[in-house]
């Protein structure tokens, strides 16, 4: 099995338009608990990597990488656009010397540290990382496995749960102190939408 | 061509980034160059890497540009900005932990001084440091 240009394209078309589609719900999760802006944000980073699709899909997947973490760099205009944007852009720099589907788990790792770094958090902390985490493990302990995808999907849907009953202790939701509590994280649930297309996508394909 | 360390103000508003430069402009004088930005790119409240880079260069110096900021998205969004720069000017600028309105106040005095992009964080960061 190799990741084929016309499958690499989908996935991000998918990927996109089910962001695209969830803004009312990601914005309605970030007014409860952040500043209400995180539906429009990636919304709005997500239609200018749509409008740059032909050129991404063109593109060695490395450098393909590195144009999605850069748009969204520059046009999402909140603090998932540099989190997304660095997660991107570290995988694409670890693709430089890497393979898609064979290390995957050592790409989507070096996506997830560089979302560490620049966000200063680690998992538990009421975060995209705490879907992002999870999923890495799984990757990395299932790896090889039939139900793989399944596996994916459903780690992230479980994750995203758990972050309701977590107080944030880093991002916007952190100034609620305990009044995060019973909320889910926007970005872990945007990060869920994301993850969760890849996987319809390519179960779609098998 | 300038000997001072440039400031530039990011809000999640443009009314707030351009209120504070112009505090600073008042209260220090002209001497020091202040540049600023606010708003995401479709001019709401939010930021916007590609206006923070124009603001960077816009308040160039030799001696570094310090930049303030006030929540969280306006800091993580800067460093992204910095990182885009081109690797040697990098180390030349800083994004200060202090409050936007005496911060920027506080490091463009001392930036009027003469003072170094170090002393300038210092002086903004003590409001912290509290």
């Amino acid at each position: 099995m190799t990741l084929q240009p016309e499958t690499f394209k989908s996935l991000v078309r998918v990927a996109a338009e089910r962001v695209i589609a969830s803004a009312a719900e990601l914005t309605a999760l970030d007014q409860a608990i952040g500043d209400g802006d995180h539906g429009t944000n990636m919304k709005r980073g997500f239609e200018a990597v749509l409008t740059k699709l032909d050129t991404i899909a063109e593109q060695p997947l490395s450098d393909a990488f590195k144009t999605i973490g850069k748009t969204l760099v520059m046009t999402v205009g909140g603090a998932s656009g540099p989190l997304y944007g660095s997660f991107f852009l570290a995988a694409g720099d670890a693709l430089s010397h890497k393979s898609l589907p064979e290390d995957l788990a050592e790409v989507f790792g070096s996506g997830v540290n560089a979302v560490s770094a620049r966000g200063r958090s680690q998992a538990g902390e009421k975060t995209m990382l705490d879907v992002l985490v999870p999923v890495l493990e799984t990757l990395k302990a299932d790896a090889g496995r039939a139900d793989l995808i399944e596996r994916v999907r459903t780690t992230a849907s479980e994750a995203v749960a758990r972050t309701a009953p977590r107080q944030a202790t880093r991002g916007r939701a952190s100034f609620l102190g305990a009044r995060s509590v019973g909320h889910i994280d926007p970005g872990a649930r945007s990060s869920c939408l994301l993850l969760d297309a890849v996987c319809s996508t390519l179960e779609g394909r098998q | 061509m300038n000997d001072m360390v440039g400031i530039v103000i990011v809000s999640h508003s443009q009314d707030i980034a351009k209120g504070t430069a112009d505090m600073v402009r008042q209260m220090v004088g002209s001497e020091v160059t202040v540049a600023y930005c606010g708003g995401n790119p479709d001019g709401g409240l939010g930021t916007n890497v590609p206006l923070i880079i124009v603001a960077i260069n816009d308040a160039w110096s030799s001696k570094g540009v310090a930049v303030l900021v006030d929540l969280g998205g306006a800091e993580t969004n800067s460093e992204m900005a910095v990182e885009m720069l081109e690797p040697e000017r990098r180390k030349l600028v800083v994004v200060c932990n202090a409050p936007i309105v005496e911060g920027a106040v506080m490091a463009a005095t001392e930036a009027a001084g003469g003072s170094s992009l170090e002393q300038v964080r210092a002086v903004a960061e003590e409001l912290t440091a509290g």
